[in-house]
């Protein structure tokens, strides 16, 4: 089982993007269930989704408490106590922001006693030059991807491609390669 | 077979009314149901389905529409959640006992104040003596499959009862899933639309709804009655028959757990999930436990579930409703005690009321909740609670 | 009346009714406790007695009549006192007091 926490803020997208995560998990051939943290949805507001995958069915549908990997949309609330609550040991953090690894690593103490991995991006530059507008979602997905390979790049294409119209699944397609590529990590 | 493709539980819902061929679609948005008629609403406009959308101003009206196709002979389909189903509550009474198959899908949700829009079972426990077939899906490929069940069973000349399909809100209703989509080919085989009943035709006129005074009233009442009672035959029939079809097997009550189990949860739903969930994790510990999961509610399967339970030392029942001032003021529970009690069968028994309004009930929950039953499984009956123990409630 | 109703097993589901405008069957004259009567002669054939009977028991009947002042109408209005419940209301609406309501004598 892998488990994956999303955290950004209504309008970023972070619903759709542990749901296509879970997808292409599912087009490989996982089973996998994605599911946000019910809340009466609001532009701004914190936000958080689930991806769960697994080779066999996933029967629990609580909330996941001690995520393989968390995925941070909104560069703000990388100090949030809730963003690294439970984080495995050997994790992964996934950060949108300008900084580099290392300086995460050496703003936050627990990430190197927990031999967390932690990658950086910019998101938001990406998708303001591809997209236009500072919705960061497919970036992340891209990041997630290069940093965990816990599902395959085309496979994540591919959904993008059924999901969204076809201009927009083009944009989409070039911010998930663009960030893909720009992805910096530090593996401990 | 049809493929396999992620959906979430509203999306596979709607696939499988849309598979069922359904004529008729009446409903009104709420959350959170809405996004299975949004679904359908796509289908017709796409002309993927050839049905009419009935637009209503209420879900009093969704119903009543939804009643008046099927007495026209349609293939019918609505749903709603929580508030919705309580407007709607006058009219399921007039569906049951006129004896119309429509199949409606509850997304389970609380009911206000305060105005909550998250699950719990308020809505599907307070229609549960409406007449009605009353079934509820544990994930959401029993939700899909539910619908071309329901269809089945609803027609079935011998039962002609409308029937609810209920799916938790947001915990599947808003979740992704892979699902093994039923082709329209597939479900018309299983379920052909076979119109049975007695529909308002000009050809052949007859008379629906007339008054049925104190000389008429009472026989339809038992003919209903017994019609419920023979519905448990059909269900299992058609459980048995959907099982070699499609190869899911969907039992009105299913164990998972220890072989001769001295503990069992008793549960309905996504918790009946999280519940195996918890035990496969806690698996290596080999401690007796096991849950039952209750899917079919209306007819009560009580046979089975004293079968089940009448070798266990004691029993927890999770309810995620509440009736206050009840006996038994969790309604699953209830319906339990009064089983056992009626077969004479001894096992001890414990009620939890735990994850209203949308608090998940995790895997602490869990183990609380098995904790109590193994602390208090030797005590004699005289030493346990009497009134429902609140898994979660801040004290 | 007869002697046995039937079972629940015999009566069809959904308390359907089969047999179209049984409602007929159903004569209603013990209702009345006084009964309407036309005066022909005094009738102007305005139709508002047959539009405002709620059973509807007044029945616009092609039967010719000649008044006492010679005045030849081509249709009658009738009373049907199988369904006439004697509420009044034509005697009341009439605009010409045509209608008289005459006690029920049994």
């Amino acid at each position: 089982m892998f488990e994956i926490r999303w955290h950004g803020r209504g309008g970023m997208g972070a619903v759709t993007a542990a749901d296509v995560t879970a997808s292409a998990a599912i087009k490989a051939g996982f089973y996998a269930l994605a599911f946000p943290e019910f809340g009466a949805e609001r532009r701004g507001a914190p936000v958080t989704a689930y991806t769960r995958i697994n080779k066999e069915i996933i029967y629990d549908r609580t909330p996941i408490t001690n995520p393989d990997a968390v995925v941070v949309l909104d560069p703000y609330m990388i100090t949030s106590p809730k963003v690294l609550a439970g984080l495995k040991e050997g994790g992964y953090l996934i950060v949108n922001t300008t900084r580099e690894p290392s300086e995460i690593l050496d703003q936050i103490a627990d990430l190197r006693r927990l031999r967390i991995a932690v990658a950086t991006v910019d998101a938001t530059s990406i998708a303001m030059n591809i997209l236009k507008q500072p919705i960061v979602n497919t970036a992340m997905i891209g990041a997630l991807i290069a940093a965990t390979k816990i599902v395959s790049l085309d496979d994540v294409i591919e959904v993008v491609r059924e999901r969204f119209p076809e201009r927009l699944a083009e944009i989409n397609v070039n911010i998930i390669n663009e960030s893909y590529k720009l992805l910096k990590v530090i593996k401990q | 077979m049809g493929k396999v493709v992620p959906l979430s539980g509203n999306s596979a819902v709607a696939y499988a009314v849309k598979s069922a061929d359904v004529d008729v679609i009446s409903a009104y948005p709420i959350t959170p149901q809405t996004t299975i008629v949004e679904k359908l609403a796509e289908f017709i406009a796409n002309g993927e389905l050839d049905a009419e959308m009935i637009h209503v101003e209420s879900e009093h009206s969704a119903l009543s529409a939804a009643v008046g196709a099927a007495a026209a002979g349609a293939r019918v389909y609505t749903a709603s959640s929580s508030q919705g189903i309580a407007l709607m509550y006058e009219i399921m009474f007039i569906a049951s006992s006129l004896r119309l198959p429509i199949v409606m899908t509850i997304a389970t949700r609380a009911l206000s104040a305060p105005i909550n829009i998250w699950n719990d079972h308020s809505d599907f426990m307070a229609v549960s003596d409406t007449g009605w077939i009353m079934m509820m899906a544990e994930n959401n490929q029993e939700a899909h499959d539910d619908i071309i069940l329901a269809y089945k069973i609803a027609e079935n000349p011998e039962v002609l009862l409308p029937v609810v399909t209920a799916l938790d809100g947001y915990f599947m209703t808003h979740t992704t899933e892979p699902i093994n989509v039923i082709e329209r080919e597939e479900a018309l085989s299983f379920a052909p639309k076979r119109k049975t009943w007695f529909t308002l035709d000009p050809d052949k006129p007859v008379t629906m709804g007339a008054l049925g005074d104190p000389q008429w009233y009472f026989e339809f009442k038992k003919q209903q009655y017994e019609a419920m009672k023979k519905s448990r035959e059909v269900i299992e029939r058609s459980i048995d028959e959907f099982a070699r079809v499609f190869g899911r097997r969907y039992n009105a009550v299913e164990f998972y757990g220890d072989e001769n189990p001295e503990v069992v949860l008793v549960a309905m739903g996504h918790v009946v999930g999280n519940i195996r969930a918890y035990l496969n994790k806690m698996r290596s510990k080999n401690s007796r436990v096991g849950v039952l999961k209750v899917k079919l509610y209306r007819p009560f399967p009580e046979d089975l579930i004293v079968r089940y339970l009448e070798d266990v030392e004691i029993i927890g029942v999770v309810d995620r409703a509440l009736i206050p001032g009840s006996s038994s003021p969790g309604p699953l529970h209830s319906e339990i005690v009064t089983a056992l009690r009626k077969h004479e069968v001894n096992t001890k028994t414990l009620s939890f009321v735990t994850g209203l309004g949308g608090r998940p009930v995790t895997h602490e929950h869990i183990g609380v909740m098995l904790s109590k039953l193994s602390e208090l499984k030797d005590k004699p009956v005289s030493e346990l609670p009497r009134e429902p123990l609140f898994i979660g409630v801040r004290e | 009346m007869s002697s046995r109703l039937p079972s629940w097993k015999e009566l069809p589901i959904g308390a359907v009714i089969l047999e179209p405008g049984s409602s007929r069957r159903y004569k209603t004259p013990e209702w009345r406790t006084s009964r309407p009567v036309i005066n022909q002669d005094k009738c102007i054939r305005c139709r508002i007695c047959w539009s405002y009977c709620p059973e509807p028991a007044i029945i616009e009947a092609d039967k010719p009549y000649v008044t006492s002042a010679n005045k030849r109408y081509e249709i009658s209005y009738l009373i049907d006192y199988d369904y006439c419940k004697g509420c009044g209301i034509c005697a009341q609406e009439c605009p010409v007091k045509a209608i008289e309501m005459v006690p029920e004598v049994r």
